[in-house]
């Protein structure tokens, strides 16, 4: 019998998530077993030719990574998509956007612009930018289009699961991969990891008091953090209360707050939004001057709570008040 | 703005704002005002809560997002809280909820926080008169129009992709090569 078809990809994503796979050590032998990789540009040399000739619906299951942004990784989506039995939305970027998802509070002028004139290290006196199409020696060469919105991948094609994390880490990786070959697979749209908040799997539980009274915001790097202590209840802002669990709480182990990688529990609908609603009403002052000045401690609310999620988030992205 | 009308209410926009009104001071205010039988704009829908402090910050993305131009919160002036300590928790959320909107590019005008108790019937009529005439100023959001909007780059790559594919392989009418159209794909 034939091993079952497995592809990775990756679209706007910095390489992160490829690594968790190589991360699985010893265990990936075990997978590369009882599969046959077809398509993995990262690790091993295929041709988007060769997966195009493949039959539809012929690969078991597609990792994508990476959100998407340019229209050649919509049209390796849509590829993929056609080709795979389930495509899993694998890693923060392709399920809510991640890091790239933060490119919405701009529009792709701004961004061009910035990274071909602007930026200090760039040297373009001539100010050229990638064209779409162009001439060069009697060929005219295609390049991929930069969109004005960073998407997740359910907002370009149907995805049957998702794995979260900035990267997802090993156990849920190897637990998916245990599901998709013994064919126990959860109902279609599930998140491959735990359904309950970050605070419930982190050592620091037991020391988060029952009202924690903010009276002020520090960043990490303003305060030496005690290693033991909620670190809500030390002033830091950590979204564990707004994001799922599945990681181990290997952030707050590590004495950094959890900047939210995971995404919302399936009763959240808006990361931001609920981690805002949760921090907020626990700010100690009742006074309006009182209270901006607690919040003086978040300069950045959007890339602070949506670190992750932007392109998930409600709103999607800036709104162009140029009526764009 | 380029698509400047939501509805089939072509030529004759008029604001839509979500109100939330919470149960003891506001609602009951707005009930004071209409059984006082005085007029002010329509442009409000209101939606009645035990507390102000029952407004999820989740519940004012998800009306913009799904087509307020605007939304109103009221509640019992600071001290008067039925449940003693919901206004404050309102206040609390809105002062970074608005900062986080003008950083998203919501005009701060389309959210705004009004304390009004039982008795002041009058200041409900008031507030709601002079936002309707802000967020008239202002012009649509129209967020739904703007989903669709973004989503044409992709939507026209999806169909070029499925009229160069073989006939052989036509996708089945449920294939999912674009993303639905609205409000569906991040409800």
């Amino acid at each position: 019998m034939p091993k079952p078809k497995v592809a990775f990809y990756w679209c706007a994503s910095c390489g992160g998530c490829e690594e968790t796979v190589v991360d699985l050590a010893e265990d990936i032998l075990g997978v590369v077993e009882k599969v046959d990789i077809v398509l993995w540009p990262v690790a091993m040399d295929f041709k988007y030719k060769d997966v195009e000739a493949l039959p539809e619906k012929s690969i078991v299951a597609t990792l994508l990574n990476g959100a998407i942004r340019s229209s050649e990784q919509e049209e390796m989506a849509v590829m993929l998509r056609r080709k795979s039995q389930f495509l899993i939305a694998y890693g923060s970027c392709a399920c809510t956007g991640g890091i790239p998802g933060l490119a919405n509070q701009f529009e792709r002028e701004e961004i061009l612009r910035f990274n071909y004139e602007d930026a200090p290290t760039v040297v373009n006196p001539s100010k050229t930018r990638p064209q779409l199409v162009f001439e060069e020696a009697g060929r005219k060469p295609h390049l991929p289009e930069l969109r004005n919105v960073v998407r997740t991948l359910d907002q370009v094609v149907e995805v049957d699961y998702y794995i979260p994390g900035c990267p997802p880490t090993p156990n849920l990786t190897k637990a998916a991969f245990e599901a998709l070959l013994s064919g126990r697979l959860p109902p279609k749209g599930s998140v491959l990891a735990p359904d309950t908040a970050l605070c419930d799997e982190c050592d620091r539980k037991a020391s988060k008091p029952a009202d924690v009274a903010f009276t002020e915001f520090k960043r990490t790097h303003q305060k030496l953090l005690d290693p033991t202590k909620c670190l809500l209840a030390q002033g830091v802002v950590c979204m564990g209360p707004a994001t799922r669990s599945g990681c181990g709480a290997q952030c707050p182990g590590g004495n950094m707050p959890c900047t939210g990688c995971f995404g919302p529990t399936s009763r959240v609908r808006d990361q931001g939004a609920k981690i805002l609603s949760s921090l907020c009403a626990n700010i100690a002052p009742k006074d309006e001057e009182g209270i901006n000045r607690v919040l003086e401690g978040i300069p950045d609310p959007v890339g602070t709570f949506y670190r992750y999620g932007l392109a998930a988030s409600m709103l999607r992205r800036k709104v162009d008040l140029n009526g764009k | 703005m380029s698509n400047p009308i939501p509805t089939a209410t072509a030529g004759s926009w008029s604001p839509r704002i979500v109100a939330f009104f919470c149960n003891w001071c506001t609602y009951t205010a707005a009930d004071l005002a209409g059984v006082s039988r005085m007029k002010y704009a329509s442009n409000t829908r209101t939606i009645r809560l035990m507390c102000s402090g029952r407004v999820d910050p989740q519940f004012v993305l998800d009306a913009l997002a799904r087509g307020a131009d605007g939304v109103l919160i009221g509640g019992c002036h600071p001290g008067d809280c039925h449940y003693v300590e919901g206004n404050y928790k309102m206040l609390r959320r809105f002062q970074l909820l608005r900062r986080m909107l003008s950083d998203m590019g919501i005009a701060e005008q389309r959210v705004r926080l009004e304390w009004i108790s039982a008795a002041e019937g009058d200041k409900v009529k008031t507030v709601i008169n002079q936002m309707t005439e802000q967020i008239k100023a202002l012009g649509p959001l129209d967020m739904p129009q703007k989903f669709i909007d973004w989503d044409k780059e992709v939507i026209a790559l999806a169909r070029e992709l499925r009229a160069q594919e073989p006939l052989a392989a036509e996708p089945a009418g449920d294939a999912p090569t674009q993303p639905a159209p609205t409000e569906v794909t991040h409800a």
